[in-house]
């Protein structure tokens, strides 16, 4: 790509030809504001903050998808622009509930922000405004269309990036407003909980349904023995809802955290993903050879299962009967551990807190109850979000607290375990476990590293012993479409898929911090977040699911091999064929 | 203005789900082919309701969504069916200033709270607030079915109504 020689505020710079103005800025470190912009997936040049002056042009130009020509002289910092912005900022607030202090995104607000930054006068248009109720008929999404700009990014993320689709802008002018076709509320719709629209949210529009009060009542209820466990991801980013940078490794904080909460028992569910590769990679073992189902295709991410029920149904059969780790966690809990220390599984309540929304769903689902009718094996899921959000109110220090460890005897967790939080961990996992069980000897190489990265859609064949096994990777569900098509075609055969909702896996959750645009569109949040997974990996001794004492314990004393009896009655569940809507 | 959704049930016919299946196919290769598709779905169905969405949806892989948001944006689309007796009543601005929000509200008390947009549920009625009709000189005017009644005062629509009962 050839470069074009530009001017920004009087200075000279040389940027890619194919570059927008807002690009071209950014390379020059030069800050435009944007509200509704999100790269590759949503440069619409709607909300107008962008705006810059072209010279020759005949007035203001939105940045975000002008694009540059040689010769070409910019100004972004002129008193005209700033009025302009000004300007289109308090448009935006004449028709925006401002209940700023009671909204969930108070202080991580990217209208709040830009608001404060060039002085808005909140009233400076008054006149009619929009009401709308709110849509909380989702178990894990809630939509306050009072709180919504319209910038589109939640209508991009489920659409474009996750190939869904279930909101768009309905009617038009004053009337536009985002929900679903013929206003039916989300739970009624084909939405698979992703929560990709949350992150993508600027404002409070968009959030979690919060269940950090059920927790705290069960903390104050002395009846109740009350246990959370943390899913791998969880202390890769919740150091960033107390100001660290993307990428912070904060567990040894995030577990003396959750015991300042008071929790009787603080686990690591690093654990149980060991013990789903255990289930997993025997089950694909059992299926390659003796003639099973296949592809077998991994069930540890909830909004990944509910789009397969949704828009797949005919790929059920391939799911893994796996419970996901959060799920096994509960169950192996309420039964084992209940046993083994006497406590009556109602009495227990059982908190994960994983970085993502459809795992609220998944809490819920049919045949997730091991311990008996009725006794889920998770009575509450909640979001890296929502556990920063208790540390807050519970006022504990996050910054200044000491590195603590988990509770034995759900401590423990290998490096494979660890991995599962990134788009190709889970395979890898499975691979490492899968081939030493082929082989029967250690492996000399344990990274698979063409199943790594952050590539929607991977593809490799590794050869055990002397069989081949094709695998193949997806994350998000576009992505995930994309390949199952390819399979259903016949153009991709493979033995072996792992399928995770969310672009790059659970690092990039719909449950984890948000982030504003400025950072989403410049930091691959992506890589950062999982190079803490990989880094851990690399770092333990322990790196292989089936090599953990504590998962080697477990069948020992309890469930005898991979894929028991007792083990499926526990630890394994089924799926339905949903209609689409 | 926000579409109105219908309560009217849905009487499509197998022939024409064969017509639309058709105008689908005939667009497929076409770039931008939603609104030609949408249009003529509503000459073959009178209105696009949830039911022939769904089949335009599913026919060209796009998200249901993406079908409503283009039905519920344009004014010329509707989500209601007319009603067997169509009563349209003149909201232009000569209509306007000559009384024609007496008319409609009389109306609307007739059919039992009918509003502007609506049919009723049995189908039967059908209210419509339109633009200007060109029909300034008779104002305030409204048509059933295509007839036109003009100068009109809020006494009249009982007679008018009485007709089509």
């Amino acid at each position: 790509m050839e470069n074009v020689n530009i001017k920004i505020n009087g200075r000279d710079y040389s940027v890619p030809a194919n570059s927008t103005v807002l690009e071209a800025c950014r390379a020059a470190n030069i800050d435009i504001p944007t509200l509704c912009y999100m790269k590759d997936i949503n440069e619409i040049g709607a909300c107008r903050l962008c705006l810059v002056e072209v010279k020759g042009a005949r007035g203001p130009v939105a940045a975000c998808v002008y694009p540059v020509n040689e010769g070409m002289e910019v100004l972004t910092n002129t008193p005209a622009i700033r009025k302009a912005r000004k300007n289109n900022l308090q448009l935006v607030l004449s028709n925006h509930e401002k209940k700023c202090l009671t909204c969930i995104r108070s202080t991580s607000c990217e209208l709040q922000k830009l608001c404060q930054e060039y002085g808005v006068d909140e009233d400076y248009f008054e006149g009619e405004s929009n009401h709308y109720d709110i849509d909380d008929s989702s178990v894990a999404i809630i939509r306050d269309n009072n709180k919504c700009i319209l910038c589109r990014r939640c209508v991009a993320a489920c659409k474009e990036m996750q190939g869904i689709g279930v909101i768009g802008a309905n009617d038009r002018g004053f009337d536009t407003h985002i929900a679903s076709p013929f206003e039916v509320k989300l739970a009624e719709t084909s939405c698979i909980n992703c929560g990709q629209c949350i992150v993508a949210c600027p404002v409070g529009a968009l959030y979690e349904r919060d269940d950090t009060d059920k927790v705290f009542d069960a903390i104050a209820d002395p009846t109740k023995h009350v246990a959370i466990c943390a899913a791998p991801s969880v202390r890769a980013t919740i150091g960033e809802c107390f100001g660290y940078e993307p990428g912070t490794d904060t567990e040894g904080k995030m577990v003396a955290g959750m015991k300042a909460l008071g929790f009787d028992g603080v686990y690591n569910m690093n654990l149980t993903a060991d013990l789903t590769i255990m289930e997993e990679a025997y089950e694909f073992l059992d299926r390659f050879q003796n003639g099973g189902k296949l592809p077998l295709i991994t069930s540890c991410s909830p909004g990944w299962i509910k789009y397969c029920e949704h828009y797949f149904p005919e790929f059920t059969d391939n799911l893994s009967s796996c419970k996901s780790p959060q799920q096994m966690f509960g169950a192996l809990y309420k039964t084992f551990y209940a046993q083994k220390h006497g406590i009556d599984p109602k009495d227990i309540f059982f908190v994960s807190v994983i970085p993502c929304t459809a795992k609220k769903f998944e809490v819920g689902r049919d045949g997730q109850c091991a311990a008996g009718e009725g006794i889920y094996d998770v009575d509450v899921a909640i979001t890296t979000r929502e556990l920063a959000r208790m540390m807050q109110t519970a006022g504990i220090d996050f910054k200044n607290l000491g590195d603590e460890k988990f509770d034995e005897p759900f401590e423990l967790g290998s490096g494979a375990g660890a991995i599962f939080g990134a788009t190709g961990g889970v395979m890898e996992a499975a691979l490492r476990t899968a081939a030493e069980v082929v082989l029967g000897k250690p492996l000399e190489k344990l990274e698979f590293e063409d199943v790594r990265g952050i590539e929607g859609v991977k593809k490799a064949t590794y050869k055990l012993g002397d069989v081949e096994v094709r695998v193949a990777v997806a994350s998000g569900t576009a992505n995930a479409k994309k390949l199952l098509n390819s399979v259903k075609s016949g153009e991709t055969q493979v033995d072996f898929i792992e399928i995770m909702a969310c672009p790059g896996g659970c690092v990039n959750g719909g449950g984890q911090p948000t982030q504003p645009a400025v950072v989403r569109n410049n930091v691959d949040l992506r890589s950062v977040r999982a190079a803490v997974l990989y880094n851990a990996d690399k770092a333990m001794d322990l790196r292989k699911s089936h090599e953990n004492s504590a998962v080697k314990a477990l069948y020992d004393e309890y469930f005898e091999k991979p894929n028991s009896h007792k083990a499926h009655e526990i630890l394994h569940t089924h799926y339905v064929k949903r209609g689409l809507y | 203005m926000k579409k109105k959704l219908t309560t009217v049930m849905f009487r499509g016919t197998k022939a024409q789900e064969e017509q639309l299946i058709a105008v689908i196919e005939k667009y497929r290769d076409t770039q931008g082919a939603m609104m030609p598709i949408l249009q003529e779905a509503q000459e073959i169905y009178g209105y696009l309701p949830i039911e022939v969405q769904k089949i335009i949806a599913a026919r060209m892989d796009v998200s249901l969504e993406e079908v409503y948001g283009v039905a519920s944006f344009y004014s010329q689309f509707s989500l209601n069916p007319k009603g067997e007796v169509a009563i349209a009543v003149c909201l232009g601005t000569a209509c306007y200033v000559k009384g024609a929000g007496d008319i409609i509200d009389r109306i609307s008390l007739k059919l039992g709270g009918l509003q502007a947009g609506d049919t009723s549920p049995d189908g039967k009625y059908s209210l419509e607030a339109t633009r200007c009709i060109g029909a300034c000189g008779l104002a305030p005017v409204l048509t059933v079915n295509g007839e036109v009644y003009g100068r009109l005062v809020k006494e009249d629509v009982d007679g008018i109504l009485a007709k089509y009962m």
